[in-house]
């Protein structure tokens, strides 16, 4: 099956298998490592990617359902010159250790700020990551970052 | 030197610009040209003989490259899976431990084990030559309970009463004797909760052959990749040291979880050699649920006896501890040496006397997981305080106090073998009060009450021991390693420093701690020091991470290599500036001539070492790189106290953790920011035991909680921020004075929030996890 997508703002055609999953076609067919797999129950959030604006788990779409999708991942938020305001906050707030579970906490935490309004608190942003598992931080940096990138992006 | 990027600075982490953009470089990014897949076939049994594996369908799968069984290790002369630690019983015998083949041959012994390892062009092909492969077992009874497990069946043939050892530490007599004394005792039933590690990066591992060099390189997710290499190498029989390299790249995380030599990557190095093509694994994260070593699972009975005034007596600790199907790398050291060594605490107890029977069950073997022992052992202890200040009717504070070891009785010996070096444990206890305000919390719980709801407040004051050491005692005391680290420091040829140590991060911040380091003492700009771990082709033979080791062995070897820099570089300043080796000082990265203006500067004496023409050659060799072993003379002891405050909603059994204060003696901090971060993860390890967390086997030996959807790992949302403060008793006995600080959260924490669960609910005891049910039931006398 070949599927045509646009990531990180480039046109992309890929010739993948039809049970292939999104996670696959950006690590494997594409090499952005960036974006991790962490589980096989769409349950810990390391492969959080944005598909049409959107925080999906990579893990559980199809590539099929990709086609033609304007897919956004780690690697295409910024770089170490230019960083999101995210990106910087969790390196400010010492958000992340190992930073396995880093990639896909920015783009829930990216997703999650840009869809809040400006009016998230500690409570919100708790329940607003429920869906990202970090083992290393307890949370509590995450949490700090993310409420400051809330007031820098 | 107090700088911005000096020791005591929050500097923003070196590691950060890469993880953060989705540049880390994890195992499982790393691919080879040609590389194959491995797919392992597992037991679905608990327990069973195995009469036969039929291979043929599997190896006749499309794009299967090969098919390997344990009769195929073994036909290569592949050793069993070692333990590292030889303990011993009572009567003096050595601990029995069952032959652990990496790929089963006769028997599968935990669901999960693998019996079978199948390599495919694809991963999918792999699979599908998994699925074709065909067992035949004959089940057999499984062993799943601890408790009952030295009377059960005998699992393997050469283990009767599936005993490893039967262990005994302290003066039994003496603690007799202080029991007969007793005006009070307080007993304690206790089952401390299985876990389940769940680093977020799954194990994995890539192997390659070199077959015109007759060379093999792993990389794999290793906490320690030296001692991998050692073991494949010595015990397993891959190839030689000199023909294995092993690279531990970046780690997500370990826990204790990626210290130990697994099946796994044992299965791939060698399976590569036998292909010619390099084999690439990545367990699925229901593999790293079967087949990760757990920590915890212990079933013990405490009793501590109290004179009339609350002055601890004596402490009796019986337990019983899991060391599922096989003795994992470190399991047998885990409920022993790092268990009943430290059943005094805090406190002045004069007599102790602990035993420990460790027995196997059909479950996934047991090893170290964060805090290894120490959390077992603080919960222990400090249940035992918190029940006797409640059945005698003393502030939970004061009773402590009341048995603080003091700040003028160190060097302090335990009667469980340790020396305590310094500690001043009422101040952190006084510290932790003030944040939590405790004073105020009479008022706060009158609220809770008249709002339906309970509320409590739980103590936990702590020690434990890191940095195991020193060598000689440890392998006297059955330890397999030295437990030194090398530490190697290269300056460059303009005065760049590239530092290589033994240890390894996976998360703990070398890259910036240890620059923090080189920076303040060799006064080189932060920037330009560069930090390298994890690959056995890199740095000499090491012992990794573990322990909460790196900064106070590792850190500690790294001074000593800096201090042979300084050194060298005298005499290099002295030649080059017509002066006195002694009248040479060195500070803030420039060497002086005392009482003159004639000074040189490190990236010039260090040019001058590698372009030496004004240098005394006849005396002294070119370059400037030095290496040292450090090996320390005793443990350190990080202590601290915790304070947990909770409200319990009586009609849900929902427990609110509404405060949570960390007070802790780390000695001193290279960086709080990272240091506070470490805190932080240990608290939601402990207070995830507490409440969340339970690796639970069903009867018949099937995991139930064998995914994300069955083991409550700790969410954002199930979690509190966290006050964390620190008190400073420098350590004693290495050069920079500090203790270690990645382990504290977790062997704290636990403790803390049962005791004020407990104290909530007005109630002797709570399982863990203290789960809503189990709370409620708990609540309602149940």
């Amino acid at each position: 099956m070949e599927i045509t997508l646009t990531v990180n703002g480039a046109a992309k055609a890929v010739d993948v298998p039809d049970n292939a999953l999104l996670v696959d076609v950006l690590r494997e067919s594409l090499g952005l490592t960036g974006t991790h797999v962490g589980c096989d129950t769409s349950q810990c959030g390391a492969c959080v990617v944005h598909m049409n604006g959107d925080a999906v788990k990579s893990c559980t779409v199809l590539a099929g359902q990709a086609d033609g999708a304007d897919v956004t991942t780690i690697e295409g938020i910024g770089n170490p010159d230019d960083l999101h305001p995210m990106q910087e906050a969790f390196r400010d707030n010492h958000a992340l250790q190992c930073g396995f579970c880093t990639p896909g906490m920015i783009m829930s935490a990216i997703d999650l700020v840009q869809k809040g309004g400006g009016s998230l608190d500690e409570t919100a942003v708790r329940d607003g990551l429920e869906g990202n598992l970090c083992r290393c931080t307890g949370y509590h940096n995450i949490v700090k970052a993310v409420l400051a990138a809330q007031s820098s992006m | 030197m107090a700088s911005e990027t000096g020791i005591g600075a929050s500097v923003k982490r070196k590691e950060d610009a890469r993880f953060i953009t989705g540049a880390g470089n994890y195992t499982d990014d790393i691919n080879a040209a040609g590389q194959t897949y491995a797919v392992f076939v597992r037991s679905p049994y608990p327990r069973a003989k195995i009469n036969g594996v039929d291979t043929a369908a599997a190896a006749a799968t499309d794009g299967v490259v090969a098919v390997f069984t344990g009769a195929d290790l073994a036909a290569d002369e592949i050793g069993d899976l070692p333990c590292g630690w030889l303990v011993k019983s009572k009567d003096g015998s050595d601990m029995v431990a069952p032959p652990h083949p990496p790929i089963a041959t006769q028997a599968v012994n935990y669901v999960g084990e693998p019996y079978a390892v199948v390599i495919g062009e694809t991963l999918e092909a792999a699979k599908n030559g998994a699925e074709a492969v065909d067992a035949d077992f004959e089940e057999l009874p499984a062993v799943v309970d601890l408790a009952t497990a030295a009377s059960a069946d005998q699992i393997h043939e050469s283990v009767p009463n599936n005993q490893a050892y039967d262990w005994e530490l302290g003066d039994k007599a003496a603690t007799d004797a202080a029991f007969d004394n007793a005006d009070h005792v307080a007993t304690v039933d206790i089952v401390n909760n299985r876990l389940i590690p769940n680093a977020i990066e799954p194990r994995a591992a890539l192997g390659e052959y070199d077959a015109a060099a007759g060379t093999y390189t792993l990389h794999t997710t290793s906490q320690n990749p030296h001692l991998e290499r050692l073991v494949l190498a010595a015990f397993v029989n891959v190839a030689p040291e000199a023909r294995l390299r092993v690279i531990s790249p970046d780690v997500g995380g370990g826990f204790g979880s990626k210290i130990f030599v697994y099946a796994e990557e044992t299965a791939v190095i060698w399976a590569a050699g036998k292909v010619r093509r390099p084999v690439k694994w990545r367990a699925e994260r229901s593999e790293s649920f079967l087949a990760d070593c757990h920590g915890r699972d212990h079933v013990t009975t405490a009793q501590l006896a109290l004179a009339q005034d609350g002055k601890f007596l004596g402490l009796r600790v019986k337990t019983k501890a899991n060391m599922g199907a096989y003795l994992s790398t470190f399991a047998s050291s885990v409920p022993t040496y790092l268990y009943g060594t430290l059943m005094a605490g805090q406190y002045t107890t004069p007599a102790i006397y602990v035993e420990v029977q460790s027995l196997y069950t059909n479950t996934a073997p047991v090893d170290a997981y964060r805090g290894a022992g120490r959390p077992e052992a603080t919960y222990v202890v400090e249940r035992c305080v918190e029940t006797a200040a409640r059945e005698m009717s003393i502030d939970p504070a004061e009773i402590r106090r009341r048995n603080f070891i003091q700040p003028g009785d160190f060097p302090y010996d335990t009667p469980v073998a340790l020396t305590y070096d310094t500690g001043d444990y009422e101040a952190s206890l006084d510290k932790a009060l003030e944040h939590i305000d405790y004073a105020g919390f009479g008022a706060r719980r009158a609220a809770s009450e008249s709002a339906g709801r309970k509320r409590g407040i739980g103590f936990s004051c702590y020690i434990e021991a890191c940095g195991l050491a020193p060598s000689q005692v440890a392998i006297s005391l059955g330890a397999g390693v030295g437990l030194f680290e090398v530490g190697e420091v290269r300056v460059d040829v303009t005065g760049s420093v590239t530092v290589v140590t033994g240890s390894h991060s996976h998360g703990q911040s070398h890259e910036t701690t240890f620059a923090q380091i080189i920076s303040d003492k060799l006064g080189v700009p932060f920037e330009n020091v560069t930090v390298l771990h994890g690959d056995t082709g890199r740095s000499d033979y090491a012992l990794g991470t573990y322990g909460s080791r790196s900064l106070a062995v590792g850190g500690s070897a790294i001074i000593s290599a800096t201090d042979k820099i300084i050194a060298k570089g005298k005499k290099i300043a002295a030649h080059i500036l017509e002066a006195q080796e002694d009248q040479m000082e060195f500070a803030d990265g420039t060497f002086t001539v005392v009482d003159s203006n004639q000074s040189i500067t490190f990236p010039e004496v260090a040019f001058a070492a590698y372009v030496p023409q004004n240098y005394p050659l006849e005396e002294l060799e070119p370059g400037l790189s030095e290496k040292a072993f450090y090996d320390p003379p005793n443990f350190t002891y990080p202590a601290g106290a915790h304070i947990c405050e909770v409200e319990v909603d009586p009609d849900t059994g929902v427990v609110d953790i509404v405060d949570f204060v960390a007070v802790d003696d780390f000695g001193h901090v290279v960086n709080p920011m990272i240091v506070e971060g470490q805190v932080h993860g240990g608290l939601a390890q402990g207070i995830g035991q507490a409440l969340l967390e339970h690796g639970v086997y069903d009867d018949t030996g099937q995991l139930l909680s064998g995914s994300y959807m069955d083991y409550t790992m700790p969410r954002a949302d199930d979690l509190p921020s966290f006050t964390v403060d620190t008190t400073v008793t420098p350590c004693t006995h290495n050069p920079l004075g500090v203790k270690g600080c990645g382990e504290a959260g977790a062997i704290g924490s636990t403790a803390a929030v049962m005791n004020a669960v407990t104290d909530a609910l007005g109630v002797a005891s709570v399982p863990m996890p203290a789960t809503p049910e189990t709370v409620w039931r708990a609540a309602r006398g149940e």
